[in-house]
């Protein structure tokens, strides 16, 4: 079998890497790139676990090909603290709870912060469905939903 | 109880394990490697049920990049006439469940095991092992596996002398139920069915295992217990539990599902075949053919009142799926449904009933939602016959203090009537309801568990905290941890340190599970670290060269016991820790118990629905859920465990089910087609915390993590019935079952 | 294991020529979130994947001089959802493309695989066809069109002869008042396929309807295009008895199955159901008073 060689950019870093054709962004990431903080809840797209964006869109990283990523950005939940700082979202998640045993936290965060970068205002009922493809066994989302509409209101507050 | 005011204990402080959560670092099941790493994958039966003839594993062997083969013969054979109890599971029955024996009793029941180079290798081996099969007429539902001519899964099980798929029996009886009955002046009995359900964690299960030459062995997985891995998985290898090292992985998520092992021994046995590290991780698939849902369920409950709203006499019959092999939780339904009630005269039986579905393993408050089910439906309906309002006929009939309950105990304080008082003032209680919305309410109980836990306080060299307990921590249990130990000890949490050890390193601890978490650890945490503090005021009472008793720790400090004592300045934890070698080494304490005083929990709840009465589709608008929590040491943390709760029963209530096709093949085996509740689905769920510490605690905590399951099915079931005058007598009320029933010509009610 | 090999070509030409010659053993990958689903399952597995998302003409949105729009197969939802005039002119359809998955399925699917998939119960195809919608496509024999409810030939089939790839969607100019809708039911708020789903654009003039396309999904093997229920439509002010008259027809037109998404008694009431409910939003969306 045909390893594909494919030269990205990860978070922001050069990124080489062989795959095979059929592997997905994801078997990657998780695979030789070691960055296993995105997460396999499925394979199928269903539950969004996987989630990262490619060129700034919110996309499943298991419903992509590693060979996609050529010539391309992806970012994962590994690159949205910056250095020291955690970003907002993941500072709110910490202190409103919005995580019981965290498997769906980095997708959360990942499209949480999506949404923020394409809805500075969103009301309850666009958080949920934009949420929707991230599912939580654990929390009922309650505590997701209050703590993005939270980070959105101080983001707006500290943009001001 | 410390009646002094709290500074740590009930604050919503950040978690001890957050930062990496929230940073991708966590390393759950799947996400570790160890050098050499090779991958296991599983053979799964394609019969629903079938005699195994033969396996042959030569082709699959000698495929290049495979390394090892196991099947049923590499594991420890249980032999079905001798019970091996381990908890409350049947290694029996466990061997059996994570590589089929003599018969394959589900579609997806493991039947061999590969480990290969890589996933695709291990793939394709699985497929070049040939198995005979002598399929046998097979069975799913409960109905069907208790007629006389069904086909018998285990032929050594009998009943009367018949074999049976019946596999188990339990009663609970309190006073006299015909005498009851015959004092009743109105009388509610009905049937219902519940569709078995999966936890549904996001995680799959997963393991990475080693096993060297001389034995040792160390299994990273993800699981409610360390010790139930080492110990189940010494059991089904042979192995001793001293050559085992079980680590926890951080658990995405069990509610239950991970009280049992499937993939450890399995690996286990590859990796001492192979000689290499084996890393198994199960596909959503299989996780939801082969993993452990609860049980469906049918059951009948008749409940007896006076006029006055009395109730004489209850009996209910609970006939509960335990999946392939025994073990339903008959104890939980036939147990908790009459529980939050004071009822003279009772009667509660389950039946254990074997079928050809996948192995059914705990689902938080095993067994009690499906008896609340049924009872707080009939609950309802004696509340209309009586034309009381519903929580008054609970109020009536309350448990409280004094209680005696059908299942033994007779209840210490407890804090079910101030759930339903709470209910009733509650404003949601009265909020105007809109066109086809309607509102239900319903109650729920759950034992809460105790049993062993261990943990160990060490102070280290710069005067900061360490805590190390054995319970996987699946919610939030380390942050209420770092809570009790800080309030305690008298420091800030940030310098308490919260870690789970593994199987090596800290004392055996019991599963999580049940409730008993922060119930069990809150105990040996507090032992120890008052253990601590005498340490370190018998520390301080050698550099001032006084008495031990003469110094009091407060506020983080050694202080002089009084004026008579001597005039010292305060020493801190850091300055006693400083020179901790000085004054006899080490400071650290650890106490192993098994803990007992869990008390139950109660709830109640209010729900409100809209229905689409064209569609048949019922959306829940409203949810509040009253519990009595005991102490809420992290209010966060039990606020979330009562909102993923209700989240769960929604789901159960509403479309959760598992489809078999003709085959006996589970036809919905992923999240698209189980569809659980999704973000867009629940409106938020308000979670009103009522605290009656429990008497035998020292912080009054119960266990807050089941009951928020207990009353969801019924409060929703009795909000439709609200909004359209229609009762539900089975699960899931899925819209074309809502809407066949809007099509039926109605006679009033 | 099977051999696959995958290419990225920047030309239509380049994609047709590697796709014609592999004969059947290659597949087409626009957005992915079907055939990655299938090729993780095992229901599928291609020799070759031919991506399409780097050839220009496969992913623009183009309106044309008349007033009409030309979509490009691998537009993504996201992408056809940013368009600032696509959703004005036909919002029916773009509901029923955005209907498609998750916001993260949104960034990836595109109406191409949504038709091609084969699927009855593809959202987008119902909108499309009631749309009125033309496909261009591209095989070894050159460029033909076809409307969209030609294209399904039964679960998971297409009529594309062998080697043609779909090229584009081409929505006609609208005449003044009017409006299309799709509306789906499902279980659920969201990540679910459509147990039933319908598709509506119609035009009135002065209060009457003049034209009216009416598709159902999810009801029968392929999606329908429901010529009964446009009929029980035109003429009339779609008053609630017109439209209980389409939704009629639109029952009597279901053929489906029970499966795991629903029943046949189910879908067929559902289907009238939704007829009413969609007609009425296209009516008020063409301006009814
Ligand atoms: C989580 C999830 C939720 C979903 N929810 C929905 C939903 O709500 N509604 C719905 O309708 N669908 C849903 N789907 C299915 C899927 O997303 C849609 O069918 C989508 O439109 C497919 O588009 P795609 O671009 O991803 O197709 P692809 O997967 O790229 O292609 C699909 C098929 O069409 C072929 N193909 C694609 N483009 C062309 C072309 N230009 N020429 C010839 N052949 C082509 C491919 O070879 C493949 O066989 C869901 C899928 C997932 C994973
Ligand atoms: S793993 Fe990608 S969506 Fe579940
Ligand atoms: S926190 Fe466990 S799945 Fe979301």
């Amino acid at each position: 079998m045909a390893k594909l060689h494919v030269t990205t950019t990860i978070n922001g870093d050069p990124v080489e890497f062989l795959c095979e054709p059929h592997h997905t962004m994801l078997d990657v990431l998780r695979g030789s790139l070691g960055l296993t903080g995105s997460k396999e809840g499925c394979g199928s797209g269903d539950c969004g676990a996987c989630s990262v964006t490619l060129d700034g869109r919110l996309v499943c990283s298991c419903l992509m090909l590693a060979a996609e990523a050529e010539g391309h950005q992806i970012r994962t939940i590994e690159g949205m603290a910056e250095g020291e700082m955690l970003h907002p979202l993941q500072q709110k998640f910490l202190e409103m709870a919005a995580l019981q045993c965290g498997i769906c936290t980095p997708g959360m965060l990942v499209a949480a912060k999506a949404l923020l970068e394409h809805n500075q205002e969103p009301t309850e009922t666009e958080v949920r469905y934009w949420l929707a493809g991230n599912l939580c066994r654990c929390t009922g989302y309650d505590k997701i939903v209050r703590a993005v509409l939270e980070t959105a209101a101080e983001m707006r507050g500290a943009a001001r | 109880m410390n009646e002094h005011s709290n500074k740590w204990i009930g604050q919503r402080t950040i978690r001890p394990d957050g930062a990496d959560k929230v940073t991708g670092r966590a390393a759950f099941g799947a996400d570790t490697t160890m050098p050499g790493m090779i991958w296991g994958k599983v053979l799964r039966s394609p019969h629903a049920h079938a005699r195994i003839r033969s396996i042959d594993t030569s082709k699959a062997e000698s495929l290049p990049g495979v390394k090892a083969v196991v099947t049923a013969r590499d594991i420890v054979n249980f032999t079905t006439d001798k019970p091996f109890i381990l908890g409350i599971q049947d290694m029996r029955w466990m061997c059996r469940n994570v590589m089929a024996r003599e018969k394959v009793l589900f579609h997806g029941h493991p039947v061999a095991a590969v480990a290969a180079a890589t996933e695709e290798i291990a793939a394709e081996a699985c497929k070049m092992i040939s198995v005979e099969y002598e399929v046998l007429p097979w069975v799913i539902e409960i109905e069907d596996a208790i007629k006389p001519d069904a086909p018998i899964l285990h032929e050594f099980n009998k009943l009367d002398g018949k074999p049976s798929n019946i596999t188990g029996k339990l009663e609970h009886k309190l006073g006299d139920i015909a005498a009851g009955f015959a004092q009743a002046e109105v009388i509610v009995e009905r049937s219902f069915k519940t569709r078995p359900v999966h936890q549904g964690y996001i995680e799959p299960h997963a393991c990475l295992v080693s096993v060297a030459s001389d034995d040792k062995t160390t299994i990273w997985s993800s699981s409610q217990g360390q010790f139930m891995v080492r110990a189940m998985t010494a059991l089904l290898t042979g192995l001793t539990q001293s050559d085992i090292r079980a680590i926890p992985a951080e658990i995405g998520g069990g509610f239950g599902g991970k009280t049992i092992v499937y993939l450890e021994p399995l690996a286990t046995m590859l990796s001492k075949k192979s000689g290499r590290p084996v890393k198994m991780v199960m596909s959503r698939e299989e996780v939801m053919r082969a993993s452990g849902p609860t049980s469906g369920s049918s059951s009948t409950v008749k409940i007896g009142a006076t006029k006055d709203g009395r109730i004489v006499a209850a009996h209910g019959i609970y006939y509960l799926q335990a999946g392939a092999l025994p073990g339903s939780p008959i104890r939980g339904a036939a147990g908790c449904s009459f529980a939050p009630y004071d009822i003279p005269n009772v009667l509660s039986q389950g039946f254990d009933v074997v079928s050809n579905r996948s192995k059914v393993v705990a689902y938080r408050a095993p067994g009690a939602p499906i008896g609340a089910y049924a009872v707080e439906c009939v609950m309802d309906e004696l509340a209309v016959a009586l034309k009381m309002d519903p929580l008054e006929l609970r109020l009536k009939n309350a448990a409280k203090q004094g209680t005696k309950a059908a299942h033994g105990p007779v209840y210490p304080r407890i804090g079910f009537v101030e759930t339903l008082e709470a209910a009733r003032a509650h404003p949601h209680y009265k909020a105007p309801l809109g066109k086809h919305h309607g509102r239900g309410v319903a109650s729920g109980f759950w034992f809460n568990a105790g049993g062993e836990s261990s943990a160990q306080v060490n102070i280290t060299e710069d005067g900061n905290v360490v805590v190390m307990t054995g319970h996987p921590d699946i919610g939030g249990s380390r942050a209420a941890i770092a809570n009790i130990a800080a309030e305690l000890i008298g420091i800030d949490y940030k310098s308490v340190s919260v870690l789970i050890g593994d199987t090596a390193t800290i004392g055996y601890s019991n599963m999580t599970g049940g409730s008993r978490v922060l119930f069990a650890s809150a105990m040996v945490v507090t032992q120890s670290a008052e253990k601590v503090i005498t340490i370190l005021r018998a520390r301080a009472a050698k550099i001032w060269n006084i008495d031990p008793d003469a110094v009091t720790w407060e506020d983080g400090a050694a202080r002089p016991a009084g004026d008579n004592a001597g005039k010292f300045a305060p020493l801190t934890l850091a300055e006693i820790a400083a020179k901790a070698t000085e004054t006899g080494g080490p400071i650290g304490a650890g106490v192993q118990l098994n803990t007992t005083g869990a008390e139950g929990g109660f709830a109640t709840h209010i729900c409100d629905v809209e229905v689409d009465v064209d569609l048949g589709i019922v959306r829940v608008l409203r949810y509040t859920a009253f519990q009595d929590v005991g102490k809420a040491v992290h209010p966060s943390y039990v606020e979330g465990q009562m909102q993923g709760g209700v989240a769960q029963g929604i789901g159960w209530a509403l479309n959760e089910e598992y489809i078999y096709n003709r085959n006996g093949q589970v036809d919905n085996a992923g999240f698209l087609d189980y569809r659980m509740p999704v973000c867009s689905d629940l409106p938020m769920l308000d979670a009103v915390m009522i605290e009656i510490p429990n008497p035998k605690h020292p912080q009054g905590v119960r266990g807050v993590g089941e009951v928020p399951l207990v009353p969801v099915m019924a409060a929703i079931a009795n909000a439709i019935h609200d909004a359209l005058g229609i009762r539900f007598y089975s699960l899931p009320m899925s819209p074309p079952k809502v809407l066949e029933a809007l099509d039926l010509p109605r006679a009033a009610e | 294991m099977t051999d696959i090999r995958y290419l990225a070509p920047r030309t239509l030409d380049e994609a047709v020529g590697a796709f014609a010659a592999a004969a059947g053993a290659a597949r087409i990958l626009a957005g992915g979130t079907d055939l990655l689903v299938q090729m993780k399952a095992g229901t599928v597995s291609p020799g070759l994947i031919v991506d399409i998302k780097k050839i220009a003409e496969m992913t623009t949105i183009e309106e044309t001089a008349d007033g009409g729009f030309c979509i490009g197969a691998a537009v993504s939802g996201a992408v056809l959802g940013e368009h600032p005039r696509f959703g004005k002119v036909w919002p029916g359809v773009l509901e029923a493309v955005n209907l498609i998955g998750s916001t993260q399925v949104q960034g990836r699917a595109t109406a191409g695989g949504n038709l091609c998939n084969g699927s009855p119960a593809g959202d987008s195809v119902p909108a499309m066809i009631a749309a009125g919608a033309i496909v261009t496509v591209q095989g070894p024999k050159g460029r033909r069109q076809m409307s969209v409810e030609a294209v399904p030939a039964g679960p998971g089939r297409t009529n594309f002869a062998p080697g043609e790839i779909l090229v584009a969607f081409t929505l006609p100019p609208r005449p003044k008042g009017s409006g299309d809708a799709y509306l789906r039911m499902i279980p659920r708020t969201e990540m679910d396929i459509a147990v039933v789903g319908c598709g509506v654009s119609l035009t009135l003039e002065k209060g009457i309807c003049t034209a009216a396309r009416v598709a159902l999904g999810a009801v029968a093997p392929t999606v329908l295009l429901v010529e009964a229920a446009a009929k029980a439509l035109v003429g009339t002010k779609l008053d609630a008895a017109d439209l209980d008259t389409a939704a009629a027809a639109c029952s009597a037109s279901c053929r489906p199955i029970d499966d795991k998404r629903g029943t046949i008694a189910y879908r067929t009431k559902v289907a009238g159901v939704l007829l009413k409910r969609t007609a009425a939003i296209a009516a008020d969306r063409a301006g009814k008073v």
